[in-house]
């Protein structure tokens, strides 16, 4: 007994027309970045094949190479990051709540967290570039071989370990930029009110990539620093 | 089949979990235990990735199937991609 053949439901500004309520919209949003993180995944994944394939070949350059890196500092960014990942979570909880200052609050502990991590980072890649550990015309790893007074250390392999080292930590640290830059606008709009509990599909997304960021983190951390930390005989 | 939302006890629970096991597989790399070095630190590197995926992702509570589809298949080509090029790579010392 309508007016119109077709019933329009009427939906505020934030449920696109193709969708048949904000669940769907939901879903719809969350797959397509569970869809980009699947290339992502396969993204890093080379790097961890290579990583693989030369850790095989040249294990003892790998290992000393490890035991150059500091693991304190390596320690301390896991739980940095791990941090960030619990602020980002409890955002999208205040996000879901539509808590706004709680999100806003919440959003920049993770800015500051990511940011902590990448000044981290940057301390132990200047560290690797005032011990000619980055692979290039002035690198030198004959210092990695103390505490193994029969190794030999191929300055090739050893090359080849820093190239992983830094190309997997830097692809990382990338992510990790881009990651602050993301949340960064989220904060901005966040602050300025445009999230509801109906619509908050860009703080779930970008929460969704921090905490894949931070995955690739918690590998990248035990396949660097601890190939080989075990007292030597 | 609105959306889930976690106390937050459970994200500090999992937060908590996660500093731990950081800390025991740091600690755990110092003592000698052979090839098991590398397993053990694996193994609680992957547990902690299921943690943050399972909670801090919510895949535990995602009722989209075409999701969780598309999470194992990711995992499943990465295992692909890893598992076939080692089985080149250590066994080329039989040929």
């Amino acid at each position: 007994m309508s007016d119109s053949p077709v019933a329009v439901e009427q939906h505020g500004p934030e449920l696109l027309h193709h969708f048949t309520g904000v669940e769907q919209q939901r879903d719809a949003a969350s797959l397509g970045m569970w869809l980009f993180l699947a290339t992502e995944i396969m993204f890093f994944g080379g790097m961890f094949c290579a990583y693989l394939v030369y850790r095989y070949w040249y294990f003892n350059e790998f290992a000393a190479g490890s035991r150059s890196l500091d693991i304190w500092l390596g320690t301390i960014n896991t739980a940095v990051l791990i941090c960030s990942s619990l602020t980002v979570a409890l955002g999208v909880r205040a996000a879901q709540m539509g808590k706004r200052t709680l999100l806003v609050v919440l959003l920049i502990l993770t800015l500051l967290f990511g940011l902590v991590f990448l000044g981290i980072k940057g301390v132990e890649w200047y560290d690797k570039f005032k011990e000619h550990h980055i692979p290039g015309a002035s690198f030198n790893a004959d210092d990695i071989a103390t505490g193994y007074p029969q190794l030999h250390i191929n300055q090739e392999h050893a090359q080849i370990y820093f190239s992983l080292y830094f190309a997997m930590t830097g692809l990382h640290a990338l992510h990790m930029v881009i990651g602050v830059g993301l949340f960064s606008v989220i904060t901005y709009f966040a602050w300025k009110g445009r999230y509801t509990p109906n619509y908050y599909t860009p703080v779930e997304n970008a929460g969704l990539y921090w905490h894949f960021v931070d995955i690739v983190w918690i590998y990248l951390f035990p396949l660097l620093y601890l190939i080989d930390r075990k007292p030597l005989r | 089949m609105s959306e889930h939302i976690s106390s937050v006890k459970v994200y500090v629970g999992i937060w908590a979990a996660l500093l731990c096991l950081t800390v025991v597989t740091a600690v755990i790399s110092f003592v000698d235990l052979g090839p098991f070095n590398t397993i053990v630190a694996l193994v609680i590197a992957s547990f902690k990735a299921v943690l943050v995926v399972l909670f801090f992702m919510h895949v535990k509570y995602a009722h989209e199937r075409m999701t969780k589809v598309v999470i194992v298949s990711a995992f499943f080509f990465l295992l692909l991609l890893l598992a076939l090029s080692m089985a080149d790579y250590t066994t080329r010392f039989l040929s």
